[in-house]
């Protein structure tokens, strides 16, 4: 077998369907699991009091990451086929700026807020109804913003690829900044509980 | 003989008891199991469809089915809703991410339930009121459906997804949330301390 098996034909376009529902599954149970369907919890990764957000991202990119390597270097996936998305410099930069702001004024990201819905959280109803009206305003303003949006195109391009290193050591570097990471992430924690700042 | 509010406070713990029996909250999960699972998910995607996970794109195919319902000519004017409306055969909520974010309802509920989580509530500190916070998450929803488009995905599509495929675009995207959030945290304190 040859993956990812839909490009390599194993299923159609119908059964994709089911495999997102069943995937969605997946992922919004994970997520609740996290605490990730409440946004005082979220947000507390802003004030430094609980960095569950930072633990739980990295561990699930580091997851997925040495995953898809190892399963390519054995010939299983052929990772030219998993779908890269190209990049534009500027709009990602200023998008990823509003969309934290969002984030810490709002209380969720889009899918935690399904989540949150989902586990009675009436705040991420009206969160919800505000992504809606944000990118209704974004599409109705697009032929205004249409330049920009397309400025400072990339095309797909990967971290191996900037630096000239081998993908793999890029993956080692990757996990070793994650470990430094989650050790970082619970001695400030430690600091702030000892302070006596109330979570 | 005791006074009629020492029997009553004495039957609110009782009916408080019978409701913390009836529905245990449990705790969290360990972050590092949560995010195992959330990577083993992200890992099949990549597996199974050559794609990672999304959310926000699958409102975009909500409202852009909205906006052609009630004025399908601006609709086709805005090169942002033509896009999703395709050639027009089938509807933009016959989407991949249309699908999985109904999942992602679906797995939450079954997750909180299991748990004893499902409760009508609004997350907020003490410190605002509830028409305040429901402000708040309208203007944070608003600018986050904004930016999810500017920067072409939110923390599913790019952060989780893209960080996973060593993506340049997806690292230095999820830099500037975490800066973005960061730095707007202490104007928003009120709102969660």
């Amino acid at each position: 077998m040859n993956a990812p098996f839909f490009k390599f034909g194993y299923f159609g376009d119908d059964m994709s369907l089911v495999v997102a529902f069943v995937i969605g599954i997946g992922f919004g149970f994970f997520l609740e699991r996290a605490g990730f369907g409440s946004g005082r919890k979220l947000t507390a990764q802003f004030y430094f009091y609980d960095m569950t957000v930072f633990k739980v991202m990295f561990t699930a990119i580091i997851t997925a990451m040495v995953g898809l390597y190892y399963l390519s270097v054995l010939g299983f996936v052929d990772l030219s086929l998993v779908y890269q998305m190209p990049t534009y410099i500027i709009p990602q930069v200023i998008g990823g700026l509003i969309l934290g702001v969002g984030f810490v004024v709002g209380g969720y990201c889009p899918g935690t807020s399904c989540v949150a819905l989902s586990t009675g959280k009436v705040d991420a109803v009206v969160y919800l109804l505000g992504i809606i009206g944000g990118i209704f305003v974004f599409g109705e303003s697009f032929s205004l913003i249409k330049d920009f949006y397309y400025s400072t195109a990339l095309g797909q391009l990967t971290l191996p690829q900037i630096m000239h290193l081998p993908y793999g050591l890029i993956v080692f570097l990757v996990i070793l900044m994650a470990v430094g990471g989650f050790a970082g992430a619970t001695w400030v924690e430690k600091r702030i509980a000892a302070k006596g700042v109330k979570s | 003989m005791m006074s009629v509010e020492q029997t009553t406070a004495i039957d609110s713990i009782h009916v408080q008891e019978k409701q913390k029996s009836i529905r245990v909250v449990q705790p969290y999960w360990n972050p590092y199991l949560a995010g195992l699972g959330l990577g083993l998910v992200l890992l099949a995607s990549f597996v199974i469809m050559g794609r990672g996970l999304g959310a926000s794109g699958a409102f975009t195919a909500l409202v852009t089915t909205g906006v052609n319902a009630v004025a399908p000519e601006n609709a086709k004017s805005s090169e942002f809703f033509a896009e999703y409306l395709g050639d027009g055969s089938q509807s933009p909520l016959k989407d991949w991410l249309v699908f999985e974010v109904l999942g992602v309802f679906v797995g939450g509920f079954i997750s909180g339930i299991l748990a004893g989580r499902v409760r009508k509530t609004v997350e907020k500190g003490p410190n605002i009121s509830v028409r305040g916070r429901l402000f708040f998450a309208f203007i944070g929803g608003g600018m986050m459906g904004m930016g999810a488009k500017l920067a072409r995905g939110c923390t599913s599509g790019q952060a989780l997804t893209g960080g996973a495929l060593l993506n340049v675009g997806s690292w230095v995207f999820m830099m500037c949330v975490f800066a973005g959030a960061y730095a707007m945290a202490y104007f928003v304190r009120r709102q969660w301390r």
